[in-house]
């Protein structure tokens, strides 16, 4: 089943187009990558998918709403990531886990078993009364996705979820992830980590506003003889300057 | 319903986790009206006097007692010649001179006018000014009292300011200039630079794409600053009361309630502010130099509006905190209640709904 359906997006700023008629989709349960250098046009699109921005034109569906008049029942659906991190430092790690669950409407004996449940698994016990500001930039990370999955949405948006993390912090935040997934959730994630591309299911390769490319790590490998990510996405950027 | 309240307490945990903040919203006030009350204020004491009393019959005596027994003089020293004048002033031994001429007390019975000369010291002429007032004040006072049937050239001209204020006390004036410019400055920069905070540090993004409306995130945002201005609002009745004892002649009730409605004003402000504004250091720059200077400036609160040129009275007019001095002067001073003020309200009301218009229309279209 398609969760996310995009056919011809075209977002323009003035006469700068940073969409130029994108058209994909996002199958259930996958995790789909969109890459591109920076100003290839990411986040525009994803904040467009997230309901924060209009489109200039294009049908867009999300989780089966429409992006022009259902915004309200997406933003219910979803779970969202930006590139800057968004915890309040200035709260403890329980608080910040207890704002969000509440803006969703979760429920307090909810919130209480799901947020007991979360630390326990995150090792993350002994902190819970501790403010954000006080703990560890990888940990942070990792609570964010927790917190930005922790209603349990359909779909989870991730903006360059590990800009300026540790390899290690990496590869642990990319398990919690995949755990996402087992649970049923969709993931959406941009990067310029060509690495990290093979970690999705499915790939978008941006370059300029435009999809260049857009299948499996594997397939687009095979189709432009390269032997990582990284050559595959050079050759693209090459052919599209 | 839920979702926001859980909002709105974190708003308050923002507040009261930062030091900075608790000490602006708290400490600035009280700060700020114990130092324009005692420092700034525009009333002068203890003005240097020398007599130079060529007469010295007991009128010219009991008159001089009088304009000593206010208070705001201190008898320096007499002089016997009026070559000493430029002397003193120059030595700045004095600021004033009160001048009898030679047969004072014969030319008041006989002819009915008085020679009474006031010299003042106008290398600084703002206290030059008052100075000369407070004496011919206290003067033509005395002769209307005593129905001496000298009529004073003067007397009319004081007695407008002085009804509302009979001992021409400068901090009855500031006590509602400060309400609106504290008011002002807390409700408008405090949210400007909260919502912008959020801005800055990316934790807006979040709440947007989160089931919260933009209109939710807004009031959620702006509710504590609500509550805490209005606390600040009292704060500043309660020490003028106690500390400058001035009086609340009027309802106290209405008075409250324009305090709300310009702090409403003001927060909308700030909203609107922060629209345009990218990060915190330009709200607070915006806020301060948009909002502060022109209502230090303009609002009546320092300078007569009367006196302004013409286009600066314009500019006055788009001021909120002068309709709302106006308000406050009204009822605290003279006790008068909504029949006469009902117009600057509407216009505090106009402006607010105005501002809520524009900051609700630009936080939409940021979003495009």
């Amino acid at each position: 089943m398609k969760i996310i359906e995009v056919d011809q997006l075209v977002k323009k700023f003035g006469s700068f187009v940073a969409n130029d008629h994108l058209t994909f989709d996002v199958e259930e349960g996958e995790v789909f990558g969109f890459l591109g250098a920076n100003g290839a046009g990411k986040t525009t699109a994803i904040r467009i998918l997230c309901g924060l921005s209009y489109p200039t034109s294009g049908r867009i569906s999300v989780a089966g709403f429409d992006v022009y008049r259902e915004r309200e029942k997406i933003k219910q659906n979803i779970g969202y990531m930006s590139q800057k991190f968004s915890l309040y430092e200035d709260l403890t790690v329980s608080e910040n886990i207890r704002l969000y669950a509440g803006i969703y409407g979760l429920r307090k004996q909810e919130i209480r078993e799901r947020e007991t449940e979360l630390l326990e698994r995150l090792g993350m016990s002994d902190i819970r009364k501790r403010r954000i500001g006080e703990i560890p930039l990888g940990w942070k990370q990792k609570l964010a996705f927790s917190v930005a999955v922790f209603h349990k949405p359909r779909i989870v948006f991730l903006d360059e979820p590990t800009g300026g993390v540790d390899p290690i912090t990496r590869r642990q935040f990319w398990e919690l992830i995949y755990e996402a997934t087992k649970e049923g959730i969709t993931v959406f994630v941009t990067t310029h980590y060509m690495d990290e591309a093979e970690y999705c299911d499915r790939v978008s390769i941006m370059v300029q506003g435009r999809i260049e490319a857009l299948d499996t790590p594997r397939n687009l490998r095979r189709d432009h003889q390269a032997g990582d990510m990284n050559e595959v996405f050079l050759q693209l950027a090459r052919e599209g300057s | 319903m839920k979702r926001f309240r859980g909002f709105v307490i974190k708003e308050f945990r923002h507040i009261f986790r930062d030091p900075r903040t608790l000490a602006i919203l708290f400490g600035l006030p009280v700060v700020m009206i114990i130092l324009f009350g005692y420092v700034v204020s525009n009333e002068l004491k203890n003005i240097k006097l020398v007599v130079y009393d060529q007469s010295e019959d007991p009128v010219s005596r009991e008159l001089t007692d009088k304009v000593l027994a206010s208070g705001y003089f201190v008898h320096v020293a007499d002089i016997t010649s009026e070559k000493q004048i430029d002397e003193i002033f120059k030595a700045q031994q004095a600021k004033l001179v009160l001048i009898f001429d030679r047969d004072f007390e014969q030319q008041i019975m006989n002819e009915g006018t008085v020679s009474l000369r006031l010299v003042a010291d106008a290398a600084d002429a703002n206290s030059a000014i008052l100075a000369v007032n407070y004496a011919q004040a206290i003067i033509a006072d005395h002769f209307r009292r005593q129905g001496g049937g000298v009529e004073l050239p003067w007397q009319v001209n004081g007695r407008s300011r002085m009804v509302f204020n009979p001992e021409l006390r400068g901090v009855y004036m500031f006590v509602p200039g400060l309400m609106a410019l504290i008011l002002m400055l807390i409700s408008a920069l405090m949210t400007s630079v909260t919502i912008t905070r959020e801005k800055e540090f990316g934790t807006m993004e979040p709440l947007l794409a989160s089931p919260l409306k933009p209109r939710e995130i807004i009031l959620g945002k702006v509710a504590p600053y609500v509550v805490l201005s209005f606390v600040n609002a009292i704060t500043i009745v309660v020490l003028g009361v106690l500390i400058f004892r001035v009086p609340i002649i009027g309802s106290i009730t209405l008075l409250l309630l324009e305090c709300l409605l310009f702090i409403t004003l003001a927060l909308s402000l700030g909203v609107f502010i922060s629209s345009a504004a990218k990060t915190q250091q330009m709200a607070m720059i915006l806020s301060m130099i948009g909002l502060m200077l022109p209502t230090i400036l303009l609002s009546g609160f320092i300078f007569p509006i009367d006196n302004m040129p013409v286009v600066l009275q314009w500019f006055s007019a788009i001021m909120p905190a002068r309709w709302f001095i106006v308000i406050v002067k009204d009822i605290m001073l003279k006790g008068t209640g909504m029949p006469f003020i009902w117009k600057e309200t509407l216009i505090l009301v106009g402006m607010t709904l105005f501002f809520i218009m524009m900051a609700v229309r630009k936080f939409k279209t940021r979003l495009e």
